[in-house]
């Protein structure tokens, strides 16, 4: 038996695989059941200043089994009514990390203050929501701008930040690299790639919005592949999404440079008890290959030991 | 998988609610629902009116695409996703249905099948008035045993459908009760089901976005509308404090009812 718990700078979580941002985490007892489910921890939806309804349905289109696209647009209640729900997860134990998104590094730095109050372990930024004008990703495609978040956010809570890239820029080390430079505490690689759908007999885009974000098996090489150029760039750690739903996916994203995982479309392939198998897998794979933990194997595929002792920060 | 559909058939129910029939060959039971794309309006979660290869929705005029939907022609082009969720256990030999309003869509195609099956089915209805009365000749005699409460008196008796229905369950023996309606009317067909320790099931409805367990907008205190519902047993709804509480709105807020 490995020994799955894993750090992301002086952070601990009981295995890598938490709930990524976006999925299940509108209602605090949805982020209790994938904790209770297994998940080493979880990230909430994008929390911003006002209560959002998001785009009108169809929000999200099925690829296959490849994935989902989906526009959301960013709905949430808003940091005056989120932290009842955070409460409830809390009261269960759950290893919370809370994400917001929003404007300009003011108001980022005011909601991060505000999820701090919470009692969130880590704030984890949005600045890579695909599909939401002014928002996330058009803030985190500028590497200046994201460092000017970053140490605004930096300069307003204790808690880590961890800043979630998004893939849909030329160099997405880049902009960790801007991140790091910012203060950010840890980088989230990857958010969802940008993509279409269209509906040929209506002749038009099948999401309201249009334009989505892709997620799922379909964008785990992606995903990797950026893990794998920030591990090059940058000395935090770096928590890695896209894609992952077996134990060998995860360890992949270990061996490319990630500390920790985060798990979303793969709850709606095979429920939220994909935690525990996951786990299950990964705990073996270790075993087989002789790793004594998710930390030995981070970094091995560039041929290099991690330069990121465990607890180090 | 989305499929386009055209509309075959409508039929106008009640003045608030019209039924829409379409093809689509995917197989579905009693209780089961499909999102419904009005393309370049929005998707609605809608519970099967009709579960044959011609299935239908009956859509009640709520708001602005519902409204639009409920007056769709013949030959109007829908978006179909699904059918999603669990449905009713048709095995019970003796059951009590229990629909308010609208809420009677998703029972019909329960009720016939479980008379199908050989069950005596008893149906008890209820509505504002009786124009808005549902299915009632769909579920009426000689296949049910149908009962009728109306708000103002109009048909039947005068005041709640769980009047009728608790009356039912002191008279009668029921093995099982499936409700749909208005959620302190279903708390309170629970309560006077569990008083008798018949089991009840309902058909619950929450704001929907994806419909495949991702998103969170209908999270249902532990559950998820979408993947666990939307029929629910009564055991798992009543410790709820959501369940005739409150629900969530678009953007998750919780809202009283």
């Amino acid at each position: 038996m490995a020994e799955l718990s894993v750090r992301v700078g002086g952070l601990r979580f009981r295995n890598p695989f938490l709930l990524a941002s976006g999925v299940w985490g509108e209602s605090g007892e949805s982020l209790l059941g994938a904790w209770n489910a297994g998940a080493g921890g979880v990230v909430t939806k994008s929390i911003g200043g006002e209560p959002r309804a998001g785009y009108p349905n169809p929000t999200v289109e099925q690829y296959g089994e490849w994935g989902f696209l989906n526009a959301m647009g960013l709905p949430n209640p808003g940091i005056a009514e989120y932290p009842r729900e955070i409460a409830v997860a809390l009261r269960g134990g759950v290893s919370v990390v809370g994400s917001v998104f929003g404007h300009d590094a003011p108001e980022f730095a005011r909601l991060a203050r505000e999820m701090e109050a919470t009692g969130v372990m880590a704030v984890e930024l949005n600045l890579s929501c695909p599909h939401a004008e002014g928002l996330g990703s058009e803030v985190g495609q500028d590497p200046s701008l994201v460092r000017e978040v970053t140490r605004a956010v930096k300069e307003a809570v204790k808690v880590p930040i961890w800043v979630k890239i998004t893939p849909n820029v030329a160099e997405p080390e880049a902009v960790a690299a801007a991140a790091e430079a910012g203060g950010a505490d840890a980088i989230t690689a990857i958010n969802t790639v940008r993509a279409l759908a269209i509906d040929v007999e209506l002749r038009r885009p099948v999401l309201a919005h249009g334009l989505g974000g892709l997620s799922g098996p379909a964008i785990k090489p992606v995903g990797l592949a950026c893990v794998w150029k920030v591990f090059e760039r940058v000395h935090i750690p770096i928590v890695g999404v896209g894609g992952i739903q077996s134990g060998r996916d995860a360890l992949e994203y270990l061996m490319a440079g990630a500390s920790a995982l985060q798990v979303g479309t793969a709850v709606a392939f095979e429920g939220v008890a994909v935690f525990g198998k996951l786990a299950r897998e990964l705990d073996g794979l270790l075993d087989e290959l002789g790793f004594p933990d998710p930390a030995a194997a981070v970094g091995v595929a560039h041929g290099r030991r991690q330069s990121l002792n465990p607890g180090s920060g | 998988m989305r499929r386009i559909s055209r509309v075959t058939a409508r039929v106008q129910e009640t003045p608030s609610t019209a039924t829409l029939r379409f093809d689509l060959s995917a197989p579905a039971l009693p209780g089961q629902f499909v999102m419904v794309w009005l393309p370049g309006e929005d998707e609605l979660p809608m519970s099967l009116s009709y579960v044959g290869v011609s299935k239908g929705v009956t859509v009640k005029r709520m708001g602005e695409t519902s409204g639009h939907m409920a007056a769709l022609p013949v030959g109007a082009t829908v978006g179909i996703r699904g059918p999603y969720g669990g449905h009713f256990d048709l095995t019970p030999s003796r059951v009590l249905i229990v629909g308010g309003g609208s809420g009677t869509a998703v029972l019909a195609p329960a009720a016939e099948a479980a008379a199908e099956r050989g069950a005596r089915v008893t149906v008890a209805l209820g509505a504002t008035t009786a124009s808005e009365l549902l299915f009632a000749d769909r579920l009426g005699p000689p296949r049910f045993a149908r009962h009728v409460a109306t708000d103002d008196g109009s048909r039947g008796h005068h005041g709640f459908v769980t009047d009728v229905a608790e009356e039912l369950l002191g008279s009668e023996e029921f093995d099982v009760v499936w409700s749909c309606g208005p959620e302190v009317m279903m708390k309170k067909v629970v309560t006077a089901s569990a008083e008798r320790s018949v089991p009840v099931y309902c058909s619950v409805e929450r704001h929907m976005k994806c419909a495949v367990g991702l998103c969170d907008a209908c999270a249902l205190g532990p559950f998820h509308v979408c993947t666990d519902g939307p029929v629910f047993p009564a055991t798992a709804l009543a410790p709820l404090a959501e369940f005739g509480g409150f629900h969530r709105d678009s953007s998750g807020r919780r809202v009283g009812h």
